[in-house]
C-alpha cells in the first residue's frame, strides 16, 4: 500500500514538473511564497488589523505642494516619467497622477501634464477626468491639460523645459521611470524655484534627482505610493507583505554569502540564486 | 462592465504572461509571442492617436491665437513636412526626411544632451557641500572619483584611478543592487496587485 501511494505520489510530481521549467523552479517558488505572503497580509488588513507604514516626506509633501500653487496663482507640472504604458513604473506615476488630480481638483488648482508616448496620454487623460468628476468637477477639465509632446526624450525634455521656463509652474512632480533627461529637467525646475518631488526606480538617475529636487522617492517608494497617498488596506497588506519577502530576501543573501565564502556547497547556492 | 473588464483582461494577460514564462508548452510560448506582437502593433497605432492630438490642440490654440500660437504654426508645419517627406520619398539615406533628419534633429539632440554637463555642474554645486559628516564623506568619494577618472589623476597620484574605480565597483555596484533588489519587489508586489484587480488608481479609480 505505501509503496502504491508512493509511486502515484511521485507519478504526480512527475507529471507536474513535466509542464514546469525546472532552470526556472526556483523564481517560481520564489514567487509562491511572495503572493502567499502578499495575500495573507491583505486578508488581515481587510479584517481590519492595524498595519503600520513608516512616513514618507516626499508624499507628505505633494498636498503641501499643490496647497503652494494654489495660492501663488500656478499650476503643478506632473510628469508621469518618459517609459510607455507597458514598463511598471510609469502605472506607478500614472496612479499617483490620480490622487495629485483630485487634490488640484480640489484646491481649483491649474494641472499641467506633458507626455512622451500615446498610451499613457490615453490612459492620463482618462485618469484626470475620472479624479476631477469624482471631485465634482467635471466642468474643469481641459482638453489642454494631458499634451502629447514628442516621441523622443531630447525633444521632450526641450518642450518641458520651456514650459517650466514660461508657466512657472510652482510645483514639479516626477513619478516614473526617467533616463538622461532627469537632471535636465529637475535642474532646468531647480531654477524656476518650485518645489519638486521626484520618484524614480532607476538607480542612476536617482543621484540627479536627490540633488536636483526637495524629495525623492527612492526605488520602491514609487510603488508605494499609490498606496500610501490612498491608505486602502488591501493595497497597505500587500506593502507589508512585500516588507517581509525583503527579509527574507536579505537572510537568504547572508546566508548564502557566508556559504559560500565557507566553501559550504557553493555551487548548490548558487544555482539556487541564480535567475535564468 | 466598465471597471471589471479591463480588470478581467489585466488578470488574464498577466496569468497567461506568467504561465509562458515558467511553462513548456509551446502553446502558451506561441501565445506570447503573438501578444507581445499585438502590442507593437497597437503602440504602433497609437502614434497616430498622439499625432491627432497634437494636432487637433495646436490647431484650437492656432484658431483662438492662443498663447504661444506662432510656435504652435511651426510645430504644426515641421510635424507635416516630416511626414509628408518620410511617407511619399521615403526615410532611406539621401531622401529628404533623413537630411532633415540628420542636419537639424540630430544636432538638436545633441545640443540638449550637452547641456547636461553644464547642469552637473550646477547640480554638483549645490549638492557638495560639506555640511554634514555624510555630505563630507560624499564629497571626498566624488572628489576621489571625478579627478580618478580623468588622465590627468594618475599623475596627481598613481593610484587614484584604481581607488576610483574600486569605489565605482564595490561600495557603489553594492548599493544599486540593494535599490534594484528593493524596486523589483516593489514592482512585483505592484504587479500582483494589477493582475488581482486590487489596484485600480492606474484606471482613475483610487
Amino acid at each position: 500500500m505505501d509503496a502504491l501511494i508512493n509511486s502515484i505520489g511521485t507519478t504526480s510530481v512527475m507529471s507536474i514538473l513535466a509542464f514546469i521549467r525546472i532552470d526556472r523552479l526556483n523564481a517560481l517558488v520564489l514567487l509562491v511564497l511572495f503572493s502567499v505572503i502578499v495575500l495573507y497580509f491583505i486578508r488581515r488588513a481587510i479584517r481590519g488589523d492595524k498595519l503600520y507604514i513608516r512616513q514618507l516626506p516626499g508624499l507628505q509633501a505633494v498636498e503641501e505642494a499643490v496647497g503652494r500653487a494654489t495660492e501663488m496663482g500656478k499650476p503643478v507640472l506632473f510628469i508621469p516619467g518618459i517609459g510607455d504604458i507597458d514598463e511598471i513604473q510609469t502605472i506607478a506615476g500614472l496612479s499617483i497622477l490620480g490622487l495629485v488630480a483630485r487634490v488640484t481638483a480640489r484646491y481649483d488648482t491649474p494641472l499641467l501634464v506633458p507626455v512622451l508616448y500615446p498610451m499613457p496620454m490615453a490612459a492620463a487623460q482618462e485618469i484626470v477626468r475620472e479624479s476631477y468628476i469624482d471631485e465634482g468637477k467635471a466642468d474643469q477639465v481641459k482638453p489642454e491639460t494631458v499634451q502629447y509632446i514628442a516621441g523622443e526624450s531630447f525633444s521632450y525634455a526641450a518642450r518641458v523645459g520651456g514650459m517650466m521656463m514660461r508657466d512657472k509652474p510652482a510645483a514639479n512632480i516626477f513619478m516614473g521611470s526617467f533616463k538622461a533627461e532627469s537632471l535636465l529637467l529637475a535642474e532646468t525646475g531647480q531654477t524656476t524655484g518650485a518645489i519638486q518631488i521626484a520618484g524614480t526606480a532607476e538607480p542612476e538617475q536617482l543621484p540627479f534627482f536627490i540633488a536636483a529636487c526637495d524629495y525623492t522617492l527612492i526605488g520602491e517608494e514609487l510603488y508605494a505610493a499609490s498606496a500610501y497617498l490612498s491608505r486602502e488596506p488591501k493595497m497597505m497588506g500587500s506593502l507589508k507583505g512585500q516588507d517581509l519577502v525583503k527579509i527574507i530576501l536579505v537572510l537568504v543573501l547572508v546566508l548564502g554569502v557566508l556559504a559560500v565564502s565557507l566553501n559550504v556547497y557553493p555551487e548548490f547556492i548558487r544555482d539556487l540564486l541564480t535567475a535564468n | 462592465m466598465k471597471t471589471q473588464l479591463p480588470v478581467a483582461i489585466a488578470f488574464l494577460s498577466g496569468v497567461l504572461m506568467i504561465g509562458a514564462f515558467f511553462g513548456t508548452g509551446e502553446v502558451l510560448e506561441n501565445i506570447s509571442t503573438e501578444a507581445l506582437r499585438y502590442m507593437s502593433i497597437v503602440a504602433g497605432f497609437s502614434i497616430l492617436l498622439g499625432v491627432v492630438s497634437m494636432t487637433q490642440v495646436s490647431l484650437g490654440v492656432i484658431r483662438r491665437r492662443g498663447r504661444e500660437w506662432p510656435y504652435k504654426i511651426i510645430l504644426v508645419l515641421c510635424l507635416f513636412t516630416m511626414t509628408g517627406f518620410g511617407v511619399f520619398q521615403g526615410i532611406t539615406s539621401h531622401t529628404v526626411f533623413d537630411w532633415l533628419f540628420d542636419n537639424i534633429q540630430k544636432p538638436m539632440m545633441a545640443t540638449m544632451f550637452s547641456i547636461l554637463a553644464f547642469f552637473i555642474a550646477s547640480a554638483a554645486y549645490r549638492a557638495f557641500r560639506a555640511r554634514t559628516v555624510e555630505a563630507s564623506i560624499l564629497l571626498l568619494t566624488a572628489i576621489v572619483v571625478m579627478i580618478g577618472r580623468v588622465p590627468m589623476g594618475q599623475y596627481i597620484y598613481e593610484d587614484l584611478p584604481a581607488m576610483a574605480n574600486w569605489i565605482m565597483m564595490f561600495p557603489n555596484v553594492a548599493v544599486q543592487r540593494g535599490i534594484i533588489i528593493g524596486a523589483a519587489l516593489g514592482a512585483a508586489s505592484m504587479s500582483l496587485r494589477i493582475i488581482l484587480g486590487i489596484e485600480r488608481t492606474y484606471m482613475g479609480r483610487g
